[in-house]
């Protein structure tokens, strides 16, 4: 690893600055600055390979022929990850690359780990290069020797890498790549095992097993991946043929390290890292074209049809100007369809927007794609890249000899894992790893181990907006959600897990800027105005591509906040066909479209927070939730919790609003600070909470929950009013589950359903209580009519019934003189609506019809 | 040492001395940033470097110290360069040490063969970042003029003498004839025109070149497709710069205005070499093909058209009145200080001034003033504190009148635009800065400004019509701004919030459909037959000296600090009590939110740095005023502000 120790000056950026390789002979040189050196326009480095195993083994017609200029003696390293040619077993698959032959699985090239490939060059002053194919034998020997400016040893790289393979055991490992293994065997054996199975020669290593196991492979695989890494392969496919030595593979196993520790920001990278393996993460923005890479040219001569191959030496291929067979000059032609190519796609990846500082612009990255890497992702995927890093001169130019100073810097990928599906604060660990130090995992933990944990984070919440503490605890435990359940084995799909709130009050009650300050606290928020959002908008709509005809299908806001919150603004004023699509997401927590073609099913788990205005722009008292904001009953009852924002209109909430406001405009910048502290630790808490925390209820809790069901569904049935149906049921159960999240506890405990019943109590006395009669009534929300509304209904509708039968046998009534015949026998006054909906009654029942202005009775 | 010119014709030569002394020790960079920032604490230091905003750019030596006031409107992705790499003569074999800090090309001194050795043992590769800077958007023409007489004087050392004819006769005017020409605003007014008629002959074909393609002239020179220069605002035009940083990255922001002292590199060399890579080379070339000529043009411009600076230092502007001393925190100091015993009188002047052009509302215009020194101070979570947007209605409709109220901000305050709400313009108008992955860089959008630029919203051009899918995002856009001072750039596949710091006035004939902070409508005192005529008049009769004292008059209100004492607290909080027992319904907490920044911006606008009682008694007098004016006009709105 990287010495972390600065140069004299303590400029870090500093080249010199990299490891001094301590093992080396013959040369400290750091790896970029070889990497330079080959570089150049000087063709006549001597190039060696790290093991002539090649040359001793598998001394080919084709290998023979890649001498493509006389002065070059040796094999590029490819070729010697072709050494373990010999275990291989003979394959009938002989297309690959031009050197496969016919005796054993192909070695397929690496672009990813050297585009120009240039070997790593055995130290020359001591040894004569063959003497390192003894070093694998040899040990003793083979101390000394090291591939050319690293201070690898190829073959105790590979007995090493070996012994990796061999005996590392992760038994807490839960990735899950390793589902389906047997954590307490040696975790890579069984890769193998699934490798020979599978028939994908790709063995993807976590470069954390590699450090816990040996520090020091570790060290050398992330300073010299370019030489490490085919260590690598030929010591893992060394061992698979043994193992499995009937096995037929596309092509040898390569080794594919992740998550190499040295996780970076992109921000971070600098002169350092060149040469350097390294994992960042980012957005995919663009992907280029594939582009096919000659690898290696094939010249025959015109004269006499002897055939040569080129490799491609730093992008290009030199002709060879006199053929070796029959020297006449510049005879040779390029055959190109005998010449090997292989795939290559250039990839942009910008930073995501998470790791950026405020105020500046994202930066992107340029990525080259190998082989079977090419179109594994697409633009918009996030994703983790392990590469090497590199950095390229600009290319000089013939006819001048200034040269721009500038450096072009890509990277050649390796490994790319998409943190997409699992979302960045989602259940990635990964992510995680990188997001949570040790200690702040501790500062979390302590801050959850305090007693009042909930009222800290509630009020760190929007403290710029004065009081509405349930209001705030209900967003608390809204941010964090409750357990995700999984109950579709017994045909009920998802549970929802997610709490929806929803905010009605007063304008000029900041409720969007409650909106806004949770829209900016979570990762995957998204912000919509219902005025200014269309159904499509929220949801998804099929668009035709204009230049490829190709439908794509464009996420809308819905969508776009799965497993975040989505916060619309102005819910009443939202259309009707709009509000429709929310149904389904809100229970179901998925989005169903069938258009042009295109019939799916999108996952939309998001929480909604929405805020709407009363119809008559002020709170009527007089009027139940309902009728105040003319929203569709069956919406509001997906809602958890209801909160009415409304101005309290007492002196004393006065007095401390005034000094809140006044103390907001006077408050110095430091006060602001720690304010802004606070957001971060609790973003982190809130993110901590949702990955790791998965509380499940415990018997007590059951049972505390199934009572206060029952009372609360008591309440009312003495008045043959129902308080509470099943939904209200789950809302207890995920506000439980919440809180205790908040509580960092995995077991939900009586005192959260406590919480949960307060809370629910309180947003249903705010917005189920029957104007008329001041009690609950759930009702209102699931049927939109209070059930005294309806008893009344019925009772006038009774009397009606009762003054006609006793009007004798009339046929018909003139309307106008029943409604007044009907008010001057009743008590109560009866508006002419009532008296209307009586009518209506009646006629349901089949007792009368009403046609104009007359009534007849059937 | 070199003499006391070199540092500012021969930078390079300086830094080459220091490079040369170290004996490659890698000090000498923090001995070269030293050194200029001793020489430019000099007194007078900064006025004799010549300035790439007034000097057209073919008059400035290649290589020599220059500054340049900008925005920063986008950042490039790093870059890598030689810090010090050896040269080779391949006769000799003789090797030679060079630095590549401040330079784009390697320099090989013309001597023939020499090579750059890219094997060498001693490379040193080093990070430097491209910011492209554009001149501060919406810059008045008399503040970028008074800028340049400021420095101007001094500046023809450091110039070349072309071979035209050109005589520099401007810095030989003394600052008192600049005086006058200030007293002549028709001749400034006058849109597309240079500040004055000299300098805009002299800076014609320059300018033309660089003007933004919105304007009515296409750049001559490269008429099939001209350089976008991606100014913020259309019709902007001055040299954009990409300006190479070296030290500090970090401290830099999008959109921060800068003075940058840096070395001039106009080195024809750099569109050779971007020239000569026609398409069919780049598509072989596997290192080029990373590149697509959009991204080439748009990071590799000409560089005559836009010059390359390395930043040697450069200094965050808080402000860019050139009235103000901005060199020294002490001078400052001392000079507000000074200007505070003034400011009650100045007020008062500046106040009639407003009065006289609101057509005698001086309600409007004591508003007017207020919303002129806002300015946003601190950020509580989501909400920005200390902004005031002010719509004032009832402007007459299809007159001049939005239009020379916009002339009048022009002349007080450094930097301003007016976006004319028209259906067309909300419709076809790019606001909001977009990523362009193709050419990958930041597309400038007209909500792209320096802080503390008054943005005039003339609604009173808005006719019926429909707003298509872009109209509505505008708007949505300018929403936001005035909501929470944050514009969220179009990154594409996300968007990004950058908090901003813009002064929006609307003017309207109604009220606003795009909220405010507060709303006045205007009640004429007088009718003037002429309006025109009218404005015109009251703008002439105001002295140039005056104008200036009401230029600086804003700019220190703008900066000065400000407290409320707990005893005024007490009684803002016993206030706000009694006022909702009164009437609940007509007070809210965000009545109180508005009270309170009226209240402050009225103590700053006289100079007292705290709330007196009788200072908020005054604000809930001129707010109780405005809302009897306002009354019959508030209709029932649902929304929230």
């Amino acid at each position: 690893m990287s010495s972390p120790t600065s140069t004299p000056g303590g400029r870090k950026r500093n080249r010199n600055d990299i490891p001094a390789t301590p093992g080396s002979i013959g040369s400290t040189s750091p790896p970029s600055q070889r990497r330079r050196g080959q570089d150049s326009s000087n063709a006549d480095l001597p190039a060696m390979p790290t093991s002539p195993a090649t040359d001793i083994a598998s001394p080919t017609v084709h290998d023979t022929s890649l001498f493509s200029s006389p002065r070059r003696s040796v094999l590029p390293s490819e070729v010697d990850m072709s050494s373990p040619l010999m275990y291989g077993t003979p394959s009938s698959r002989v297309e690959g690359t031009p050197r496969s032959g016919a005796r054993g699985t192909p070695a397929r090239q690496r672009p990813d780990l050297g585009s120009v490939r240039k070997a790593p060059q055995v130290d020359l002053h001591s040894e004569p290069p063959s003497a390192d194919g003894a070093v694998a034998s040899e040990p003793s020997v083979g101390q000394k020797l090291v591939i050319w400016g690293t201070d690898v040893n190829v073959g105790t790289c590979k007995e090493k890498f070996q012994r990796f393979l061999q005996r590392f055991i992760d038994p807490t490992s839960n990735e899950d790549e390793n589902a389906g293994l047997d954590l307490n065997e040696p975790l890579y054996m069984q890769k193998l095992e699934e490798i020979s199975v599978v028939g994908e020669p790709v063995l993807n290593v976590n470069c954390g097993h590699v450090q816990s196991f040996d520090a020091d492979l570790y060290r050398q695989l992330i300073c010299y991946p370019q030489e490490v890494i085919p260590t690598f392969d030929m010591a893992v496919n060394e061992l698979f043929f043994e193992r499995f030595p009937d096995s037929i593979l596309e092509h040898q196993i390569q080794v594919r390290p992740y998550n190499a520790l040295k996780t970076r920001n992109m921000r971070s990278l600098n002169p350092e890292d060149i040469d350097q393996m390294i994992t960042i993460s980012g957005m995919v923005i663009r992907t280029s074209q594939l582009i096919p890479e000659m690898q290696e040219a094939f010249f025959q001569c015109q004269v006499c049809a002897f055939s040569t191959r080129v490799e491609v030496d730093r992008g290009r291929i030199a002709e060879p100007a006199v053929c070796r067979h029959c020297n006449t000059t510049h005879s040779l032609a390029l055959i190109h369809n005998r010449s090997a190519f292989s795939d290559k796609q250039m990839i942009k990846v910008q930073e995501s927007p998470d790791d950026m500082p405020a105020g500046q612009t994202p930066h992107t990255t340029v990525v080259y794609a190998h082989n079977d890497l090419v179109d594994k992702v697409q633009p918009g995927d996030r994703i983790n890249i392990t590469g090497i890093y590199r950095a390229v001169p600009m290319r000089e130019n013939p006819r001048q000899s200034n040269v721009k100073s500038v450096y072009k810097t890509h990277i050649d990928a390796i490994h790319f894992r998409k943190t997409d599906e699992k979302r960045l604060h989602g259940l990635d660990e990964e992510a995680d790893q990188k997001l949570f130090t040790e200690e702040r995992v501790k500062t979390l933990k302590e801050l959850a181990a305090k007693p009042d944990v909930y009222e800290r984070l509630s009020s760190a919440l929007a403290p710029s907006i004065y009081e509405h503490e349930d209001i705030k605890k209900g967003i608390l435990l809204q941010l964090f959600g409750g357990t995700r359940k999984d109950f579709s084995q017994t045909g009920r799909g998802n549970f929802r897990a997610e709490v929806n709130i929803l905010l009605c009050g007063d304008p000029g009650t900041s409720k969007s800027q409650l909106l806004q300050y949770v829209f900016n606290l979570v990762p995957r928020g998204q912000y919509t105005s219902g005025k200014g959002s269309s159904a499509v908008g929220l949801t998804a709509y099929v668009m035709k591509d204009p230049e490829t005809k190709q439908l794509v299908l464009q996420t809308g806001a819905l969508v776009l906040s799965d497993n975040g919150i989505c916060c619309i603004d102005e819910f009443d004023k939202m259309s009707e066909s709009t509000r429709s699509v929310l149904h389904e997401v809100m229970e179901q927590q998925t989005l169903s479209i069938a258009k042009a073609g295109i019939i799916c099913q999108l996952n939309a788990r998001t929480s909604v927070l929405a805020a709407a205005n009363p119809v008559e722009s002020q709170w009527n008292p007089k009027k139940t939730t309902i009728e105040n904001i003319q929203l569709p009953h069956t919406l509001l009852s997906r809602f958890d919790l209801i909160f009415l924002m409304l101005d309290p209109q007492d002196e004393a909430y006065d007095r401390r609003l005034a000094h809140h406001l006044v103390s907001l405009y006077y408050q110095s910048e430091e006060q602001i600070e720690e304010e802004l502290l606070d957001m971060a630790v609790l973003k982190d808490y809130i993110a901590y909470a949702r990955t790791y925390i998965n509380p499940r209820l415990n018997e007590e809790a059951s049972q505390a929950l199934i009572e206060a069901y029952v009372d609360m569904r008591k309440i009312g049935s003495g008045r043959g009013m129902v308080s509470a149906y099943p939904r209200q049921l789950e809302s207890l159960i995920r506000l439980a589950e919440a809180h205790a999240k908040v509580r960092f506890s995995d077991k939900v405990e009586t005192i959260d359903v406590e919480e949960a019943k307060r809370l629910h109590r309180e947003a249903l006395k705010q917005s189920a209580t029957d104007p008329r009669t001041g009690f609950v009534d759930i009702s209102i929300l699931t049927t939109g009519m209070s059930a005294t509304a309806r008893k009344r209904k019925e009772e006038v509708a009774q009397a009606l019934k009762k003054m006609i039968q006793s009007k004798g046998k009339t046929p018909a009534m003139k309307y106008q003189q029943l409604f007044d015949d009907l008010r001057g026998q009743s008590e109560a006054a009866i508006t002419k609506d009532m008296f209307e909906e009586a009518l209506r009654a009646l006629a349901d029942e089949d007792y009368l019809t009403v046609t104009g202005k007359t009534v007849r009775l059937l | 040492m070199p003499s006391s010119n070199d540092w500012i014709n021969n930078p390079l030569g300086v830094v080459e001395e220091m490079f040369v002394q170290s004996n490659s020790n890698p000090e000498w960079e923090a001995k070269v940033l030293e050194y200029f920032k001793g020489k430019l604490k000099e007194k007078q230091a900064y006025s004799w470097i010549p300035s790439l905003n007034d000097v057209p750019l073919h008059y400035l030596k290649p290589n020599s110290l220059v500054k340049f006031r900008c925005l920063v409107q986008d950042m490039f992705d790093p870059e890598f360069y030689m810090g010090v790499y050896e040269t080779i003569d391949p006769s000799t074999k003789a090797k030679v040490l060079r630095f590549g800090k401040y330079k784009d090309v390697t320099e090989l001194r013309c001597v023939p063969h020499l090579q750059v050795d890219l094997n060498s043992r001693n490379t040193v590769t080093a990070e430097r970042q491209t910011f492209y800077c554009v001149p501060i958007p919406g810059e008045t023409l008399w503040e970028a003029f008074l800028n340049h007489s400021h420095t101007y004087a001094r500046s023809s050392q450091a110039r070349v003498v072309p071979s035209t004819s050109y005589i520099p006769s401007r810095q030989k005017r003394s600052y008192e004839e600049d005086d006058e020409m200030d007293t002549q605003p028709q001749k400034q007014r006058e849109p597309h025109t240079g500040g004055s008629p000299q300098l805009h002959a002299n800076g014609d074909s320059k300018r033309q070149e660089t003007e933004a393609p919105s304007g009515q002239t296409t750049s001559p020179s490269n008429a099939s497709s001209p350089l976008d220069l991606n100014f913020p605002l259309p019709g902007e035009r001055g040299p954009a710069c990409l300006v190479k940083v070296y030290e500090d990255l970090d401290s830099f922001k999008l959109n921060d205005m800068l003075e940058v002292y840096g070395i001039l590199s106009v080195n024809p060399l750099l569109s050779v070499l971007c020239e000569e890579k026609d398409p069919s080379a780049s598509l072989l070339d596997p290192t080029e093909s990373m590149e697509t000529p959009e991204e080439q043009r748009a990071h590799d411009p000409p560089a005559s058209l836009v010059p390359r600076l390395h930043m040697l230092h450069a200094r965050p502007l808080q402000h860019n009145n050139p009235l103000l001393p901005s060199d020294r925190a002490e001078d400052q100091h001392a000079f507000v200080s000074s200007f505070m015993v003034e400011m009650a009188s100045v007020r008062a002047e500046f106040l009639a001034y407003l009065t006289h052009i609101l057509l005698g509302d001086g309600l409007a215009a004591e508003y007017l003033l207020l919303h002129l020194i806002s300015s946003v101070y601190a950020r509580r979570d989501v909400l920005p504190l200390g902004k005031f947007t002010l719509n004032l209605s009832g402007c007459p409709p299809n007159s001049s009148f939005t239009e020379s109220l916009h002339q009048v901000i022009q002349e007080l305050v450094p930097c301003t635009y007016r976006l004319s709400m028209t259906l067309h313009n909300m419709n076809s108008l790019r606001l909001v800065p977009r990523k362009d992955y193709v050419a990958n860089r930041l597309v400038s959008g007209a909500l792209q400004l320096a802080r503390n630029t008054s943005l005039v919203l003339d609604e009173t051009r808005l006719e019926q019509g429909q707003l298509d899918a872009s109209g509505v995002q505008n708007i949505t856009a300018l929403g936001n701004l005035i909501s929470w001072q944050k514009v969220d750039y179009d990154f594409n596949y996300h968007q990004m919030e950058f908090p901003c710091n813009i002064n929006v006035f609307v003017t309207s004939e109604g009220r606003s459909l795009l909220p405010s902070d507060c709303q006045v409508p205007l009640q004429p005192q007088v009718t003037p037959p002429n309006l025109e005529e009218y404005l015109s008049t009251v703008h002439k009769a105001q002295l140039t000296s005056q104008i200036n004292k009401f230029r600086v008059y804003l700019s220190v209100a703008q900066t000065l600090d400000y407290s409320i004492s707990d005893e005024v607290t007490k009684a803002v909080e016993d206030d706000f009590v009694d006022m909702r027992k009164d009437d609940p319904q007509s007070v809210s907490a965000e009545d109180l939110h508005r009270m309170l920044v009226v209240a402050r911006l009225l103590s700053l606008s006289l100079g007292q740095t705290s709330l007196s009682r009788e200072g908020w008694m005054r604000a809930k007098h001129i707010d109780m005023l405005r809302r009897t004016r306002s009354q019959p006009q508030t209709t029932v709105n649902g929304n929230e502000p």
